[in-house]
């Protein structure tokens, strides 16, 4: 074989890219989607005969870094147990020495997709509250995901809405998730042992001044590469942003957007990560009072502007003793005729 | 194969060594220079040849005579010292250079044949010849510099394929298990037939069960895979780098 034709190369880079899962219970069914270290294949589980998805390292790696990142994610992830975070269900070494972890495979749309489509105001900012209290609930357990934007958001055709990606993700001090510390595992050719035995490196920290996350959705501190001082707000910073987009794809943009919405993104993307609101849950909340009729935290109205929102909110009250009023009103002066 | 540059190791991991030639061509020590310049010569020559073809539109032997040529100034004039990977890609660089190096040649009245001796790489032309003339690119001389450029990767890319392959080959047969190599082989390379033979007429072909031929196949693969991208490695500056061009030679785009 001295000349290898251009479809004999095309089988071997697929031959080359594909995984190596011989030896698992999985069996490759297609890749899905590709990031800056990994692909995610969607995978027949054989043993449970599902269907998973499968994030592979398929760029070489010869610090070991990534591999400790991925299994860094799969980790934080199997500790975030949460309706709106994926769950892992295996992960550990392939034959051919790429790590990986298989999870829940999600049959959705992007979030970024989903807002193509007609969908009320209302319908989006109930996606966006169920965003806040994942990313509240991840922030409990000390975990700052740091690449919220649309496209890490997933929807589910049952109202199921996930926050993936979590693989810049940011341990604070005093979180629960144990960490490695083992020497690099190296596994046999059939070695494809879970993740507990195929532990490997100390996961590599963020160095400071590292830019990690998405311009349009980072916040200025983490784009300034401050990783050492980043928290919470950070996060905050990001959801603001996504507001924003759900809010202009449904208003087509933010100068007609509803102010007092326009005022929850604003607050949530304040340059000082003073002026954010204080956790996901209040910036959540605020969201949840707007589409109440109540008044929000970042949005001080005048008298005007209150009793507006107070007739549209019980305006169907107000409609009612207005018509009931018309009526007496007429048989009055009827009966008086 | 050369055990010392393995990337994976015996188990098909990722690099556990982090030799350059690239890095190694500019070394003090001649023999590690010279080491580094013939694993460079034998992934580009056969590249470099049949762009001479096409983009220069040269003979058979015009291009063979350029090459020798050219590889030639490429270790005396020490042209890899200018390169700079954060600039191009080392392809690209090459090109450039290829590409002035013709057009002073055409300048001189007469060519200084040379070369031939200081190759340390044994340079098949008619082999070469064979394989431009087979793969027929529709690029013509007018082309643009990017199609060029996309030619040369390919070809790049198919030399640096076929000589994994020939490394796998001779991995396999150290080891007695040329019949991985061979299923390999017939499945992955073979394009006889129209659709490729099932994993069962392969195990009445070798005599062997299905099983084994999932097996055979799959430890191929990974070896082949592993080869690669360690004579991939051999080629790139740094650790960035090689990620880069292992996603583009495996086809691994970001979506």
């Amino acid at each position: 074989m001295n000349w290898l034709s251009d479809e004999a190369i095309s089988r071997l880079r697929s031959a080359g890219a594909e995984p190596d899962l011989a030896g698992t219970r999985y069996r490759p069914i297609e890749r899905i989607a590709s990031g800056g270290m990994g692909s995610v294949y969607v995978a027949e589980d054989a043993t449970l005969g599902r269907r998973v998805a499968i994030k592979i390292l398929d760029v070489p790696d010869s610090t070991g870094d990534l591999a400790a990142r991925l299994q860094r994610e799969a980790r934080i992830l199997a500790s975030l147990e949460h309706p709106g975070i994926v769950p892992v269900h295996d992960a550990g070494t392939l034959a051919d020495g790429r790590v990986f972890y298989a999870m829940k495979f999600v049959e959705g749309e992007r979030l970024d997709h989903f807002s193509e489509r007609e969908v009320t105001l209302p319908g989006r900012l109930r996606i966006f509250q169920r965003i806040c209290d994942t990313v509240a609930f991840a922030h409990t357990r000390g975990v700052l995901h740091r690449d919220l934007k649309p496209e890490n958001i997933m929807t589910g055709p049952f109202g199921e809405v996930l926050v993936m990606d979590w693989g810049v993700a940011k341990i604070l001090r005093g979180n629960r998730i144990s960490t490695p510390a083992e020497p690099p595992h190296q596994p046999s050719r059939d070695d494809t042992g879970t993740l507990a035995a195929a532990s490997s490196r100390t996961p590599p920290k963020t160095a400071h001044g590292a830019v990690l996350g998405t311009p349009g959705y980072m916040a200025p501190e983490q784009a300034r590469g401050d990783v050492e001082h980043l928290d919470e707000r950070a996060d905050i910073y990001s959801l603001g942003a996504i507001l924003q987009f759900l809010v202009a794809a449904s208003a087509r943009d933010m100068q007609t957007a509803p102010p007092a919405l326009a005022a929850i993104a604003r607050k949530a993307m304040d340059s000082d990560p003073a002026g954010r609101y204080t956790s996901a849950s209040e910036l959540g909340q605020d969201t949840a009072r707007y589409l109440d009729g109540l008044p929000v935290l970042a949005y001080p109205e005048n008298a005007f502007q209150k009793i507006a929102r107070w007739a549209a909110r019980y305006r169907s009250a107000i409609v009612l003793v207005l018509t009931y009023l018309v009526v007496r009103t007429l048989l009055i002066f009827w009966s008086r005729r | 194969m050369k055990e010392d540059t393995r990337i994976g190791g015996p188990s098909g991991k990722f690099p556990a060594t982090r030799w350059s030639a690239v890095l190694a061509a500019r070394s003090d020590d001649p023999q590690e220079r010279s080491r580094a310049l013939a694993a460079i010569l034998e992934a580009y020559w056969k590249p470099i040849y049949k762009y001479l073809r096409i983009r220069w539109n040269k003979s058979n032997e015009d291009a063979k005579d350029l090459t020798q040529e050219f590889l030639a100034q490429l270790i005396e004039k020490d042209y890899l010292s200018d390169f700079d990977p954060a600039k191009a890609r080392l392809r690209t660089f090459l090109r450039v250079c290829v590409d002035h190096f013709v057009a002073n040649q055409s300048k001189a009245a007469s060519r200084l044949k040379r070369g031939g001796d200081a190759l340390h790489v044994a340079l098949d032309f008619a082999g070469a010849e064979a394989e431009f003339v087979r793969a027929r690119s529709p690029l013509t001389v007018g082309a643009s510099a990017e199609s060029f450029d996309e030619f040369l990767e390919k070809e790049f890319v198919r030399n640096l394929f076929t000589l994994a392959v020939a490394d796998l080959r001779v991995f396999c047969e150290a080891r007695s298990k040329l019949c991985h190599f061979q299923l390999f082989e017939r499945y992955d390379l073979d394009d006889a037939g129209l659709t490729r033979p099932r994993y069962a007429e392969l195990a009445q072909e070798f005599g062997i069960a299905v099983t084994d031929v999932t097996n055979h196949l799959a430890f191929a693969r990974r070896e082949f895979r592993r080869i690669a991208l360690e004579r991939l490695h051999e080629m790139t500056c740094s650790e960035a780098e090689f990620r880069r061009e292992a996603r583009a030679l495996l086809g691994v785009e970001s979506t």
